[in-house]
């Protein structure tokens, strides 16, 4: 049984080695230069421009620095970080190296979260054929002064960890907690020091900018969104598994070819996300519409959005570390104002104040899992009001 | 535990502190040792460390305590984590719920009395396109059935009556 791959992917075009090999070529600046005219963001959701973040990590004064690879993919419906480590490892490792040389860094880390220990001996195998094949150690590809190794580190199971301060603490043997920001990864990171954290698929597309140029993914996606996105698509949908796309596409036009057309809503960014109910289809998947990692779930016209709330308010109350008290028991509340609805007794004062509560908690919240907890709900609230108001109590078995 | 499983212990987190490095960042990677070896924290293993490290061993509970992969009480030998997040459960994992309780005689949270099973709910598994998903310790078990949940109990259980060392791994992709 293997993941369904139901696109052309660009990966797959991109032979290891070929971007490391054109990024090595070139001086330092030069590298973080090429990342901007590419104009690369993040793909694990935030969307930070990631010359930026090495720009800050390089121009950091100090001997030791980090690059972290964030495979803690923990977002609700996503697992294209997944596919990608398993089946195009080389470009990951390959953008770590790019990182490593254009900010001076001589260590790399990958975080992989627990769920994912199946993936951990395949991948120590590529590391001990890549030091092997001078693709890794000292002197890579003969390249004096710059030595580069990697390091897999275990999660153990906690979502928040895939936060970047929160995935910093854990490496550092620390509850996952997230920091307070600033100070940024990029001066004081890991062990205090100067650190990037980039998503599995950030790193494959940098690989991928290097060998096929920045202008080709410059031309790719939108003004604010440049370049290819890799979609993980679940749910109420004919073709589910991954699909690679450029950035802008609409929801519509993804329902079309993912076989969701009779879709009520999709979830959009997995929990953290957001619902968009089929009236709102013509909106478009980007940074500057509605941003994602990859996670697309869909719901046919038969899925109860309470439950789907619910399953998603549940995630948030789990997955909360507790640190601070808008999430923690925000969340709880919000959860609790969904267990009210479904056995029809919430008043819509309370509603009302339940979604006050939500924006409360989105402003109040320490970190990005705080802040993102009740987008679900109150878009879920907002767009289905009439589906979850005055439900008939269920009967008592 | 005899005193000399407590020497042996000793003797190991001696090892695992050499290989990790005696210092906190260590933390985590001799924990997760102990626990892959042991399906356990006990609070003997924890002082252990909290003494090899330097660090009160407050610090150590509360790492242990946060992460939900790690167990201060003993767990089964097969631990069973069913997704229950949205997509596997739009994929109909209450019916596999149902049938592990019924094969298991056990509900969510708790240990067969044999020491064998432990079951327990598992936030998003990343097997999203192909649920309900589930793991059996680190093996993934995908698109499963209530007919399967038959299958997968019985391999646990002759794996551990031939008194195979590992549980056999199912491709993983």
């Amino acid at each position: 049984m293997s993941v369904s791959i139901r696109t052309p992917l660009t990966f797959r075009d991109v032979p290891p080695g070929v971007g490391l090999e054109a990024a090595l070529a070139l001086k330092r600046p030069a590298v973080i230069a090429t990342l901007r005219a590419a104009d690369l963001r993040g793909r694990g959701g935030a969307g930070f421009p990631t010359a930026t973040k090495w720009n800050l990590a390089a121009a950091a004064q100090s001997k030791t620095k980090y690059v972290v690879c964030n495979a803690d993919e923990g977002e609700p419906g996503t697992f294209k970080d997944r596919v990608i480590l398993n089946h195009f490892p080389d470009l990951v490792l390959d953008g770590m190296l790019i990182g490593g040389y254009a900010i001076g860094a001589r260590k790399g880390l990958i975080y992989l979260r627990g769920e994912y220990t199946y993936l951990r001996a395949p991948l120590e195998g590529i590391l001990a054929r890549r030091r092997q094949e001078r693709r890794l150690g000292r002197a890579i590809l003969g390249k004096k002064g710059f030595d580069f190794d990697i390091e897999i580190r275990m999660g153990a199971g906690a979502y928040v960890c895939g936060e970047e301060t929160a995935l910093i603490e854990s490496l550092e043997g620390q509850r996952g907690e997230p920091r307070n920001r600033p100070p940024f990864p990029v001066d004081t990171g890991f062990q205090d020091q100067p650190t990037i954290v980039n998503n599995v698929e950030t790193l494959a597309w940098v690989a991928c900018i290097f060998a096929k140029g920045a202008d080709w993914f410059r031309a790719l996606g939108t003004a604010k969104s440049r370049g290819l996105k890799i979609f993980s698509v679940t749910g109420d949908c004919e073709r589910p598994g991954i699909y690679e796309y450029p950035m802008g596409l609409t929801v519509g036009e993804l329902m079309q070819r993912v076989g969701g057309e009779g879709a009520k809503a999709v979830q959009i960014g997995g929990a953290a996300g957001r619902c968009v109910p089929a009236a709102l289809f013509d909106r478009t998947i980007a940074f500057e519409d509605i941003p994602t990692g990859g996670s697309i779930i869909v719901f046919g016209p038969q899925r109860d959005m309470l439950q789907v709330a619910k399953n998603f308010m549940e995630f948030f109350v789990e997955e909360s570390c507790g640190q601070c008290t808008p999430c923690r028991a925000g969340t709880r509340k919000l959860l609790g104002g969904l267990e009210l609805l479904e056995n029809g007794r919430c008043s819509i004062e309370y509603l009302s104040e339940l979604c006050r509560l939500g924006e409360s908690i989105s402003l109040a919240s320490k970190c990005g899992l705080g802040q993102s907890s009740p987008k679900a709900f109150l878009s879920i609230i907002r767009h289905f009001r009439d589906e979850l108001l005055g439900r008939p109590a269920p009967a008592t078995s | 535990m005899l005193i000399t499983e407590h020497e042996l212990l000793k003797d190991e987190i001696r090892e695992w502190c050499v290989r990790y490095g005696a210092d906190r960042g260590a933390l985590l990677p001799i924990l997760q040792e102990v626990q892959h070896k042991y399906g356990h924290i006990s609070e003997f293993a924890m002082q252990q460390i909290a003494d090899a490290l330097e660090i009160h061993p407050v610090e150590v509970d509360g790492v242990v305590s946060f992460y939900q992969f790690l167990h201060t009480r003993t767990h089964g030998r097969f631990v069973i984590r069913l997704c229950r997040t949205v997509s596997c459960d739009m994929a109909g994992k209450d019916r596999v719920a149902r049938q592990l309780e019924n094969e298991l005689g056990i509900s969510f949270g708790a240990t067969t009395p044999d020491g064998r099973f432990t079951l327990e709910w598992a936030s998003c598994l990343g097997l999203c396109d192909q649920g309900p998903a589930l793991l059996v310790n680190e093996t993934v078990y995908r698109e499963v059935t209530p007919e399967k949940v038959h299958e997968i109990v019985s391999a646990c259980r002759r794996s551990l009556s031939a008194h195979a060392p590992e549980f056999s791994q199912e491709a993983a992709s």
